[in-house]
């Protein structure tokens, strides 16, 4: 039988968690590299959109982390919640700006996009808007851990806070597709035939498990700085700022 | 100790609790009101925004109305669970033997009565403002009357989250704000649909969706952050 919660204490944790760094830095780093030279030199020029579609190694990418990174930090909220583990809570707690932070360059970048293939930095589209929110959702995170000063109560209320959000983020797709279904408004279609150049496929595919990797990366940097930080008070950490 | 027995029955609790908020809403009634003043001022306040322009405000209408409800009805809701925590209530609710989630309800319930009911009975007055039709002020109402109570109960998660908290009015808005997105779309959205010559049974459906949504889920989370509020 595998001890799941062998590394459930945080001062297991955070040795292990100082060891899997470098390797997830290496990772992004090498599968960034690829993901650049088959992004920016293989993949061939778009058809329609030019060399400007190239933003899409970046841009995709750090959409989908926005999304996976708040699943995973509502399932760590959520462990920490039922099971009221420490760990997980601070897991939560360290992935919330990684995710607003990939928000952030998925509307960033899609600004980037938009301007040269629409003609505009931004509009009202279904994907651009929820995105929007998806941010709203992380700063509602971010903001009601800061201002709760019990660290405990600020980790369970902001945990509810993720859940609640996780069962609302795809109403709120849904609800702003068929908003701007209805509104007609910049009629942007995104929806084209996949009909996607492997070497474009593969860097896109390559890109997004850098951005995986660097995700995780920041996010265990994080969270050893917050476990440092909580306990503060205990022998091991004490020890562990002593000996660095 | 022997175990407590409930006094009363459940239903008699909650009666109890939503009477009970229903009478205080009366007693501060310059309270109460001025969520719905607030309300009527945001939206009047737009014309003078945007130009007189019947053709553009009729347009615009849905929107407004739809916007100033819901930031009105955040501005009351931080009362809602705040006095009751200044004074003690709070805790002896949930030392009680009933189920908080129902209490909750019940304090849900009696804040709509007193906010979310107001609006939708001044609604159709700012409809007129704007030269709704009289079968659209409807479809706003009708909107606003299922709307409404949804955002009373999302309200209500933002308000047990944020109960205590310094600058808790701001943050509040900020969590609930993003959650009522779909409200807000469908809401509006009926209107819209009803001026545009479509049917507006889909997004009225929707809204009553959402509206059973909160209704089943959202008391549970409220007594959820309440006992973290509280512990």
């Amino acid at each position: 039988m595998i001890n799941w919660f062998h590394f459930a204490a945080v001062s297991r944790f955070y040795p292990l968690a100082g060891r899997l760094i470098p390797w997830f830095y290496g990772a992004a780093a090498l599968l960034g590299a690829l993901g650049l030279y088959l992004g920016l030199w293989l993949a061939p020029t778009d058809a329609q959109q030019g060399e400007a579609y190239r933003i899409i190694f970046v841009h995709v990418p750090a959409a989908w982390m926005s999304m996976v990174v708040y699943m995973a930090m509502a399932a760590w909220a959520g462990v920490g919640l039922v099971f009221n583990s420490r760990l997980s809570s601070m897991m939560a707690c360290a992935l919330a700006p990684t995710g607003a932070s990939m928000t952030f360059l998925a509307l960033w970048t899609g600004a980037l996009w938009g301007k040269p293939t629409w003609g505009a930095w931004w509009v009202w589209d279904a994907r651009l808007t929820s995105e929007l929110v998806l941010l709203f959702l992380y700063i509602g995170f971010m903001s009601l851990h800061a201002s709760i000063d019990d660290v405990r109560r600020a980790d369970r209320a902001a945990g509810l806070l993720a859940l609640v959000g996780v069962v609302n983020v795809p109403i709120i797709y849904f609800s702003v597709k068929w908003w701007n279904t209805l509104h007609q408004g910049a009629s942007v279609s995104f929806t084209k035939a996949p009909s996607m150049a492997t070497p474009m496929l593969m860097g896109m595919l390559v890109m997004a498990l850098a951005f995986w990797a660097y995700c995780i990366a920041v996010a265990l940097v994080r969270v050893r700085s917050i476990m440092l930080a909580r306990e503060q008070h205990t022998a091991w950490a004490r020890e562990t700022v002593r000996s660095a | 100790m022997s175990t407590a027995v409930p006094q009363v029955s459940l239903l008699a609790a909650v009666r109890c609790i939503f009477v009970r908020d229903l009478r205080l809403a009366l007693r501060r009634r310059a309270d109460t009101l001025a969520a719905m003043i607030f309300f009527v001022m945001v939206v009047s306040l737009f014309p003078l925004g945007i130009g007189p322009e019947s053709a553009l405000l009729r347009t615009m209408a849905p929107g407004v109305v739809w916007v100033a409800a819901l930031l009105s009805s955040m501005l009351s809701l931080t009362r809602l669970f705040a006095d009751d925590h200044q004074d003690g209530t709070l805790e002896q609710l949930l030392l009680s033997a009933h189920p908080l989630a129902f209490l909750a309800l019940g304090k849900i319930a009696a804040h709509w009565m007193s906010s979310g009911l107001l609006l939708v009975l001044v609604a159709p007055l700012l409809a007129l403002q704007f030269d709704l039709s009289p079968s659209a002020c409807g479809v706003l109402v009708l909107s606003l009357l299922l709307g409404t109570p949804v955002l009373s109960l999302l309200g209500a998660i933002g308000a047990a989250l944020t109960v205590g908290l310094r600058g808790g009015s701001v943050l509040l808005s900020l969590l609930v704000l993003p959650l009522a997105v779909p409200v807000l779309v469908f809401g509006a959205g009926a209107v819209e649909a009803y001026n545009a010559g479509l049917g507006v049974s889909a997004h009225l459906s929707l809204l009553g969706a959402l509206l059973v949504l909160a209704l089943a889920a959202a008391p549970v989370v409220v007594a959820a952050a309440l006992r973290i509020a509280l512990e």
